[in-house]
């Protein structure tokens, strides 16, 4: 008999159909992936298993876990089995940790719930030291705002195994997470349930991750099964025409036009910016931190330029001084010569030949604005607004994709993916020189990332564009730049043609990034390249 | 529409509508004193019943209904007009020095007791209703500063912003573009608010003899005759009371059905 | 913490040099002068001027303003310009009723309001809750000091347990002082308490839809274990933050219901000196109620960095 086993699992939250009979099995010792785009239903799938669902839900089906029928069970029954034959690791390590106790509270609390022959604070302490976080070097003492976001996602899985628990529920366990401690989290992950025997319910959008450790895969879409099935077959032979498209689009890849090397546009010349660390004496100069140090690079117009770094890098810094909107300390950031920083006052004539789209098709638009408004907002930078406006919000709209009938709507009206459409339109309706993609396609669906990237190679043959995308994403930086530059602690540590970076890092943290990037593997993607 | 909504609504317009109807109409003359009709329990003739001078208590009521709504009403406006540019200016300004001037002085304003103030100003200035409009009304300055502030930083922290920097816009524009209309919905629950909070002080205000004058009548002053006749005539505290809570609950109540119709999740102060 | 703590305590001097400042240009723009209005109409220049000198008029101003608050740091409060009696002595007595009153409000205020306001949002969307929620609506809209004199006509008037007014003296024992004082306290508290509870709730439904809490429930909890192990603290911090500002409102509100009850407190005072001109005396009460607020926002703020971690660490 399996560990897990749910049965025509149907969840409707106030009347809304969330789940429909969804079927999945997973034995002790298991692990087994769900995958799907946001809206499949995987993470409601994972709460019913916790019988955790928000307020309203009503759940038809059956759910037995470990002999206990949790579908039927009363909630005093329910809280013994949680924490003890079933753990859960959750997405935001920042926000899923109390804030007010020390870590070791947080995890001694379980082992006092569950384990009365335990001594709490012993016990947590060797769970601590498990998950890489020995006392010796971290003390229990600590709290959650003084460690990192790695570490604390160590705690979170800590609460959650600290009991043995038979199945370990891991929601999205990395995706707030960079790269390398993605990697470490998930052999801890894999470890863990290797040595205690767990089964481990592993729920990602991102099908890279686990198509390495992942024994078994099941795919939603709209709150129903797909496709369930071995990982390697799973992986070369898909059978529904939806995995296939998921396959397809993680995998997408885009031609740029050729382009012919020119003189330099932007030209970024031992760019040093420091912020100052708050006032820890009334008296004293504050202590800085350098986030972006001693940087170099040119772009020439036409060219299609990476950044690639983790957080905190200095990406963002450096992106917004590139805009102009921050002064920098030393070095000289220009664009065809003139400065893009003016001081108080923007220059408007470099100003008008930049722009930028944002990460979050949801924040980068005013709500209370019509499309028409919100993509003329650089009009703002000409001395006069086109007579032509109207003409400009039709081509711009066209260009994208979308309609010129468009411009009447409000932001809301709109998909995600839409969304940064527009935001493409409003960064091309002032024809600027040089477009900055800031972690444009990072906050959307396979699928629909892979639209948005057609469409930027599509305008790239059109408008011969020049960009520089940034991008935490490896794989997408590859297909969709030229050149590639690869930052760390606020230096780039290495540039070069995309392709050559790619296939022979020179850079040791270059190597440790491309290692740790989650890879389908090559079956797969030869499989399903047309 | 929720019930909160239409009972507040309904509430607030009845006030609304009593001191609008009193400019042309009211049962009787408010000032007329009739002393044989002294201490009437309400009647017929005389619906709330008649004060110790036999003054018609209806219509002292619809009449005080203007001074309370207009003291509470300009001391709402002090507190949105220098209030929300203020706290928009350090909004915009986040962690520099000017945020730290206008918050701290916030914090200062908050630390004076605000009716020992009041009663300061109206003692030393004179006792009127102007000077309790504006008594009341330093003290929602920062309230609104405060609200603006802490509604306006998360907005200024969207990328719309970001994007309306890069299209050149300075800090002014943005406030006023993006910013101010993003906040609007918690504004307007934050004066419902803020309202109610001020017909309480008018009303305490008069009470202890610093707010409006006679003959210009005012729920709290009714309230202040009434005390050394409560136990004989208890319908004298009573109505003028009843006057008072079913204002201010109307006014709360309209505020929490606004703030639910257009958006559950605003962070509004309440004091 | 101890930083932090220090840093709190360098605002609250500054706090309270600006306060002074603040309260002594008040009364110095006041119209009137005291000297005449204490001798009358009919009084002769150089009796004037003899008792401006006396009262320290003719100084300039800033060695007044220093002479006040130099004194005051000394505990001397100047003379009343009515009375000629020390200041101190007559806010000595009175500070006894006043600071009593709006301590025994707050307790009473919390001990009501923290319980209806876990109960509520334990029951969120509930009869309960929905009761309580209705309860404390009515309770926010009425004015203090008219439920005070609804108390006096039902329980004084009419139930005769407690006198309609005066106070009974700390000398009569404190059973007697507190039953005194125990009509002012409720008419106070319960318009508090009513605010206070609906911030309480506010702050726990809050809490209860952060990430942590579905750690805790994740762990066994139960939903009221959840809620009281880790909810509760976190849902101090706004709760201090209201609790710190009704101090101030109790210490003000009480001026108001001492008019209602006949206590001899600093509200009665303040008055008294107000019709009187005795400015003097009106300057250190306000500034002593100033005083009592800005050391219990320092209070607050220590309370704050007792909750919560990250506050200490910030400082």
């Amino acid at each position: 008999m399996s560990l897990l086993s749910v049965e025509n699992l149907s969840l409707s939250i106030r009347g809304t159909s969330i789940l429909q009979d969804v079927s999945l099995q997973i034995d002790a010792g298991e692990v087994v992936a769900i995958t799907g785009e946001s809206g499949s239903g995987k993470s409601m799938t994972a709460l019913a298993v916790m019988q955790l669902l928000p307020d309203g839900s009503e759940v038809d089906g059956q759910i037995v876990l470990d002999g206990n029928n949790v579908t039927a069970m009363d909630e005093a029954a329910l809280c013994r089995l949680r924490g003890d034959i079933v753990g859960m690791v959750f997405q935001e390590p920042m926000t899923a940790l109390n804030p007010v106790q020390t870590i070791g509270a947080q995890v001694a609390e379980t082992v006092r719930l569950h384990r009365p022959d335990l001594d709490p604070a012993t016990h947590a302490s060797e769970v601590l030291a498990r998950v890489g976080l020995p006392p010796g070097l971290i003390p229990m003492s600590r709290y959650p705002h003084e460690l990192s976001g790695g570490q604390r996602q160590r705690v979170v899985i800590a609460i959650a195994i600290a009991c043995g628990p038979k199945l370990l529920i891991a929601d999205e366990p990395t995706t707030a997470l960079d790269v390398t401690t993605q990697a470490q989290i998930l052999d801890l992950l894999v470890q863990l349930a290797r040595e205690d025997g767990m089964g481990l319910m592993m729920i990602t959008h991102d099908l890279a991750v686990v198509a390495q450790l992942a024994q078994r895969i099941i795919v939603m879409q709209n709150g129903a099964v797909v496709e369930a099935g071995d990982t390697p077959a799973l992986l070369t032979s898909p059978q529904h025409p939806y995995t296939q498209a998921l396959f397809a689009a993680s995998n997408h890849q885009v031609t740029l036009p050729e382009i012919a090397q020119t003189a330099p546009l932007l030209r970024v010349e031992n760019v040093v910016r420091d912020y100052a660390l708050p006032r820890t004496r009334l008296f004293r100069r504050p202590a800085t931190h350098r986030a972006v140090d001693r940087v170099s690079f040119d772009i020439a117009r036409g060219e299609r330029v990476g950044l690639v770094g983790e957080s905190g890098c200095g990406k963002s810094t450096l992106t917004r001084a590139i805009l102009g909107l921050e002064p920098v300390q030393s070095g000289s950031i220009t664009l065809d010569g003139t400065p893009v920083f003016s001081g108080g006052a923007p220059d408007l004539t470099v100003r008008r030949r930049m722009q930028v789209v944002f990460q979050d098709p949801y924040g980068s638009f005013n709500p209370r604005h019509r499309v028409a408004r919100l993509i003329t907002e650089p009009f703002h930078l000409l001395d006069t607004p086109p007579d032509n406006t109207g003409d400009r919000i039709a081509g711009a709209l066209t260009a994208v994709g979308l309609s010129p009938g468009d411009a009447q709507k409000y932001p809301h009206q709109f998909s995600g993916g839409q969304r940064q459409r527009l935001a493409i339109a409003r960064a091309l309706i002032i024809q600027p020189d040089l477009i900055v993609f800031d972690e444009a396609v990072s906050a959307l669906d396979v699928s629909v990332r892979a639209q948005i990237l057609d469409l930027i190679a599509g305008l790239c043959v059109q408008y011969d564009l020049t960009y520089l995308f940034i991008s935490h994403d490896l794989s997408v930086v590859r297909t969709i730049t030229d050149r590639v530059l690869v930052m760390q602690a606020g230096q780039i540590v290495e540039q070069g043609a995309t392709e050559a970076v790619f296939t022979a890092p020179t850079h040791p943290y270059t190597q440790t990034l491309i290692d740790a990037a989650p890879t389908l593997p090559a079956s797969s993607k030869t499989k399903v390249m047309q | 529409m929720s019930r909160t909504l239409i009972l507040g609504g309904a509430l607030s317009a009845l006030v609304v509508l009593a001191a609008l109807v009193s400019f042309v109409w009211t049962p009787f003359e408010h000032t007329a004193m009739n002393i044989p009709t002294k201490l009437q329990t309400p009647n017929g003739t005389h619906w709330f019943g008649t004060d110790h001078f036999g003054r018609d208590m209806f219509s002292m009521i619809m009449v005080g209904a203007r001074t309370s709504i207009a003291v509470a009403f300009v001391a709402v406006g002090i507190g949105i007009g220098l209030g929300v540019p203020l706290g928009l200016w350090a909004a915009a300004r986040q962690g520099g020095w000017v945020d730290e001037v206008i918050m701290r002085g916030n914090d200062l304003i908050f630390a004076f007791p605000s009716l020992v103030i009041a009663i300061l100003i109206t003692a030393i200035f004179g006792a009127s209703a102007i000077n309790a409009i504006i008594a009341i009304g330093i003290f929602n300055i920062p309230v609104f500063a405060r609200v603006t502030r802490g509604g306006a930083l998360p907005i200024w922290a969207r990328e719309f912003i970001l994007a309306a920097r890069v299209a050149g816009k300075g800090a002014g524009r943005i406030s006023y573009e993006h910013v101010l209309p993003n906040i609007a919905n918690l504004l307007i629950v934050q004066a419902t608010i803020q309202f109610s909070l001020g017909i309480l002080a008018e009303a305490a205000l008069s009470y202890v003899g610093l707010g409006a004058q006679p003959p210009t009548p005012s729920w709290g002053r009714m309230l202040a005759d009434a005390q050394t006749l409560v136990s004989i005539a208890p319908h004298m505290a009573l109505v003028p009371g009843f006057a008072i809570i079913l204002t201010v609950l109307g006014l709360n109540l309209l505020g929490d059905g606004l703030r639910d119709a257009l958006d559950p999740k605003l962070r509004v102060a309440r004091v | 913490m101890l930083r932090y703590a220090l840093k709190r305590l360098l605002s609250l001097m500054i706090s309270l040099a600006i306060a002074s400042l603040v309260i002594f240009a008040v009364i110095e723009v006041a119209p009137g002068d005291p000297a005449s209005f204490m001798l009358g109409i009919n009084a002769q220049e150089d009796t004037l001027a003899a008792l401006r000198a006396e009262l320290g008029l003719d100084q300039s101003k800033l060695q007044r303003y220093l002479g006040w608050v130099v004194g005051m740091l000394q505990g001397d409060f100047g003379t009343s310009y009515q009375y000629r009696t020390p200041v101190a002595e007559m806010i000595g007595d009175r500070l006894w009723v006043s600071l009593p009153l709006a301590i025994y409000a707050l307790t009473l205020s919390t001990l009501i309001a923290f319980p209806a306001g876990i109960y509520a949002a334990a029951r969120r969307g509930k009869a309960g809750d929905i009761g309580v929620m209705g309860a404390t609506q009515i309770g926010v809209a009425i004015p203090n000091f008219w439920f005070a004199m609804m108390l006096v006509l039902v329980f004084a008037i009419n139930l005769r347990w407690f006198s309609a007014g005066g106070f009974a003296g700390w000398d009569k024992g404190i059973f007697a002082a507190l039953k005194s004082l125990t009509l002012p306290a409720i008419a106070l508290a319960l318009p508090q308490a009513a605010i206070l509870a609906r911030v309480m709730r506010s702050a726990l439904l809050d809490v209860m839809g952060e990430d942590f809490m579905r750690t805790a429930r994740a762990k066994g909890l139960s939903r009221a274990q959840a809620l009281r192990r880790h909810g509760l603290r976190n849902a101090m911090i706004p709760v201090l933050t209201i609790l710190g500002l009704q101090f101030s409102f109790l210490l003000a509100g009480g001026i108001i219901i001492e008019q209602v009850f006949y206590l001899p407190g600093l509200g009665r005072l303040i008055f008294q000196s107000i019709s009187a001109r005795d400015l003097i005396v009106v300057e250190s009460v306000t500034m002593l109620l100033v005083f009592a607020v800005i050391v219990m926002n320092f209070l607050v703020d220590l309370a704050y960095a007792a909750v919560d971690p990250r506050l200490r660490a910030r400082a």
